[in-house]
């Protein structure tokens, strides 16, 4: 691949397509946070009446008259959504589809009577955008100069993304607040209803500069998917909205590669960048969704697991030191497996946990003479379980003194207690249990070591 | 000029009465039974507020039917076989129906962000399969163009026969379900307290949800499909509070928005069955969202002024009523006359008192009539005795009882009337002097 090349047909529309996608990342964050993304949806289908409107009257394809148009006919389908809900009464994810559908409707319905006058308006460029169609004559000689020659559309959607930029970082705070706590913002006096309509203008800016680019639904994946991925990624407001600016940028330039790059490869011609574009948007996204640390899926059933894990393993060091506590011979406090498993009947993990235990040297493995296996507590195992039946025996003290439960019911809730117990809560226990030296049981609680 | 309009005419009654050619009928019944089922199927997608997750569905049906095509074409079928690629919608419909359901319950993203990402991801995702479909250069690949936008014309008996089969049959599977499906629209959380498989009922709709739109594919395409989902229920809603009535009424609109849309569409070559259904089913929800007895704009607008209305009518003949009280003659209340500028009300009132005959004129005094009588008794009654249960119950100080009672005194109907009359422990009829000084006029 030659470098006049790349100048010439790929950088314009990667550069575009960075662009758009970084305004629409931008102002995702916080459709996201509000719980509006879909307000993005039914906007990127209303606009387009708007469009062919501004097409049919000034006759042209250039950019601003559309612009414009896209974006009143963007605030007259928020605006028609209020008025549905209100009048009509109507919940708001219906009042949308109705007033999108029916804008959409008439803006394919525009469309068919405007190509059929034989112009030049092409009803799929709506659906997958026009990036392929940006190019450029660069320089034979580069220089930094020669950049200002670029398409407009790259200037176009740069010049939204500096506007969104400074609008979001001047009105951060406001935003944020709006965001989180929409009564409260109104109680200081920031005038929700003001910042709204400007969060929305900004948004329907972001979208129309867009439209060109990637269509009307495809817009949806750059302005949900990064700040849905970084959204899974951190609780930090700040943080989230430069990872999802980062997740834009690389959603852009890898469904950009896979849409072009990949198949020249293979002597393939290119599949449409627009839908490639979302889909590795889409791909991002499903890896946040799985592989996030803190909130992935894998990453949680791995938590749980190994919580539950946790839990079985102290289930079955207490009872060994249970039985222990009540044989009166050595020998008694060894158990078989059948009989150390007694109490974990239908628990599926156990024996994973039991292998556990003998690999880091809390339960003993012994063998006698006739060659039977029994198991019992080692020394650092007698030690973890004495802690545990104290935090239990502490627990069940506690819950007859001050909660008032009865003393046969106190059983099953300090067994799921204990394993929450840390030193703190636990020094707490034994100081409000005062100076009692058995649980209401009447067994000891062990001291504390 | 006219002529061109009588032609329509004849031509687009032809339609509707099934008279113009085998195309055109079958197109137009497809297109009706089609907007039948979406009625019904749609009044519970709209109650159970999922209203945009048939959007979601609807978009992720793109990548199945081109899967399906491209397989089609590999085994070297003929890659126009409907049934096959309405199937491949199906599945990618499930699956994406399936994602949305999966992000919003097992991730911290809310349910809006799954449906935006599931619909423009799948989307995208077909969009990229139909590029590669054209490179292929298969030819036949207008076929699924036809799915995008919906394509009538390109309806053949078959497909109407599917559609009426499958379409009969999503009604009468809602049908049977509709007590489960009203208990999950109505009250979600009792139906789960209750022990009801809500989820399952859910994936039941869902189910029906992707027939509906799948089976509308053709006729108005899967951009549009779901306005015939949400707007007739949304119609429904607007001309009753009952479910079954709701959901007849969104059936009978969904299926004539599709009769008339399909019907004007194949008289007129370029405008697209799609579109004009949609606009046809936007017309009568305007009409429903402003007309309606029931929930109209123009109903309750109506119910308002005329309860203001009946507020201002009390007031007066209150008023009339507590001169007389006031004046403290001993004539009957029937006898004592004001002189006609001393009723200060506007020239509206004055009209309406005269309209409805509860006051008349003798010699420039105005008299109240015998009907008149009655009421301003009945408006002074109302005012004292929820006057007297709010300081006597509500701990409210009597200097500020008059207020409160203005606001209530129109609203109370005689049965509560008769509750308050228990409370307050007074005698039917009888009215009991002001509980605060009179001011006069």
């Amino acid at each position: 691949m030659d470098m006049y090349q790349f100048l010439s047909i790929d950088l314009p529309p990667l550069l575009t397509a960075i662009f758009c996608s970084l305004s629409c990342a931008l102002v995702g964050n916080f459709l996201l946070l509000r719980k509006m993304s879909l307000v993005g949806d039914s906007i990127s289908h209303s606009v387009l009446p708007g469009i062919v409107i501004a097409f049919l009257l000034s006759g042209t394809r250039s950019s601003i008259p559309i612009f414009i148009g896209a974006l009143i006919f963007a605030g007259i389908s928020v605006l028609l959504v209020e008025v549905v809900k209100k009048l009509g009464k109507v919940e708001s994810g219906a009042a949308m589809g109705v007033v999108f559908s029916l804008m959409f409707a008439s803006g394919v319905f525009l469309i068919e009577q405007a190509s059929a006058r034989v112009v030049d308006l092409d009803a799929d460029c709506v659906l997958h955008g026009q990036l392929e169609t940006i190019f450029w004559f660069p320089p034979k000689v580069f220089s930094f100069l020669s950049l200002l020659n670029l398409p407009y559309e790259v200037f176009a959607s740069l010049l939204v993304f500096c506007l969104i930029s400074i609008l979001v970082f001047i009105f951060y705070k406001e935003l944020t607040l709006l965001s989180f706590d929409k009564e409260l913002a109104d109680a200081l006096g920031f005038k929700p209803a003001i910042l709204n309509t400007g969060f929305l203008i900004i948004v329907a800016a972001s979208i129309v500069i867009s439209f060109k680019a990637v269509g009307t639904i495809l817009v949806i994946a750059m302005l949900i998917c990064p700040p849905a991925t970084a959204r899974l990624l951190t609780d930090k407001l700040k943080t989230q909205i430069f990872l999802s600016l980062f997740f834009a940028v690389l959603t852009a330039i890898f469904g950009y590669f896979i849409a072009v790059f990949l198949p020249s490869f293979f002597n393939l011609s290119a599949v449409n960048i627009a839908g490639s574009i979302s889909v590795s948007s889409g791909i991002f996204l499903t890896l946040a969704i799985f592989f996030a640390p803190q909130y992935g899926i894998i990453g949680k059933i791995k938590k749980t697991k190994k919580f539950a894990h946790k839990v079985i393993a102290e289930d079955i060091l207490g009872f060994l030191f249970r039985v222990s506590e009540v044989s009166e011979e050595s020998t008694d406090k060894l158990l078989t497996k059948k009989q150390l498993l007694v109490p974990f009947k239908g628990v599926k993990i156990v024996e994973k946990s039991l292998a556990n235990l003998l690999k880091i040297g809390d339960v003993l493995k012994v063998k006698n003479s006739d060659g039977f296996e029994f198991y019992s507590l080692s020394e650092t195992g007698q030690l973890r379980a004495k802690n545990l039946v104290r935090t239990h025996r502490l627990w069940e003290q506690y819950l007859v003194d001050e909660v008032g439960v009865k003393e046969d019911h106190v059983h099953d809730t300090a067994m799921d207690l204990e394993h929450f117990t840390d030193e703190i809560l636990e020094d707490g226990l034994a100081k409000s249990v005062g100076a009692k030296k058995q649980d209401p049981h009447g067994r000891d609680i062990p001291e504390k070591d | 000029m006219f002529d061109n309009y009588f032609y329509f005419l004849k031509k687009l009654i032809s339609v509707l009465t099934f008279n113009a050619g085998y195309n055109a009928k079958v197109v137009v019944l497809g297109a009706t039974v089609l907007g039948l089922t979406a009625g019904v199927v749609g009044t519970f997608l709209v109650l159970r507020k999922r209203a945009l997750v048939s959007d979601a569905l609807a978009h992720s049906t793109l990548p199945g039917v081109a899967v399906a095509f491209l397989l089609l074409s590999y085994f070297g079928f003929d890659a126009k076989n409907t049934f096959f690629l309405l199937s491949g919608a199906a599945v990618s419909a499930l699956f994406g129906s399936f994602c949305v359901s999966f992000i919003s319950s097992k991730t911290r993203l809310a349910e809006d962000a799954a449906i935006g990402a599931v619909l423009s991801v799948f989307f995208g995702f077909g969009v990229v399969l139909l590029s590669i479909i054209q490179g292929l250069n298969i030819g036949s690949e207008g076929g699924i163009h036809n799915f995008i936008y919906g394509h009538t014309a390109s309806l053949r008996a078959i497909d109407v026969k599917m559609i009426f089969l499958l379409g009969l049959f999503s009604i009468i599977a809602a049908a049977l379900f509709i007590k489960e499906f009203s208990l999950v629209c109505f009250d979600p959380d009792f139906a789960k307290t209750d022990g009801w498989p809500v989820s399952l009922i859910d994936y039941y709709l869902m189910a029906l949800v992707v027939l509906v739109t799948v089976l509308g594919l053709q006729t108005v395409g899967l951009l549009l499909v779901i306005s015939l989902l949400i707007i007739p229920a949304t119609i429904g809603r607007f001309w009753s509070n009952s479910l079954s009535k709701m959901t007849v009424v969104s059936a009978l609109a969904g299926a004539l928005s599709c009769y008339i849309g399909a019907s004007v569409s194949s008289i007129l070559p370029n405008y697209p069955a799609g579109a004009v259904i949609v606009l046809t089913s936007g017309f009568f929800f305007i009409f429903s969202l402003l007309f309606s007895p029931v929930k109209g704009v123009f109903a309750s607008m109506f119910r308002r002024v005329s309860l203001g209305f009946r507020i201002l009518l009390d007031h007066t003949l209150r008023d009339f009523y507590e001169e007389w009280e006031f004046s403290k003659t001993s004539t009957a209340i029937a006898d004592f006359s004001l002189s006609k500028n001393k009723l200060k009300i506007s020239f509206f009132q004055k009209f309406s008192l005269y309209f409805f005959r509860y006051v008349k004129k003798e010699k420039d005094k105005i008299y109240l009539t015998e009907k008149g009588v009655l009421k301003a008794q009945e408006a002074v009654r109302n005012h004292r005795i929820w006057e007297e249960y709010i300081a006597k119950f509500g701990s409210v100080d009597i200097s500020h009882v008059d207020f409160s009672a203005d606001l209530a005194e129109h609203v109370l109907s005689p049965q509560i009337v008769k509750e308050l009359e228990g409370a307050i422990e007074s005698s039917t009829k009888e009215i009991k002097e002001s509980l605060h000084t009179l001011e006069k006029n």
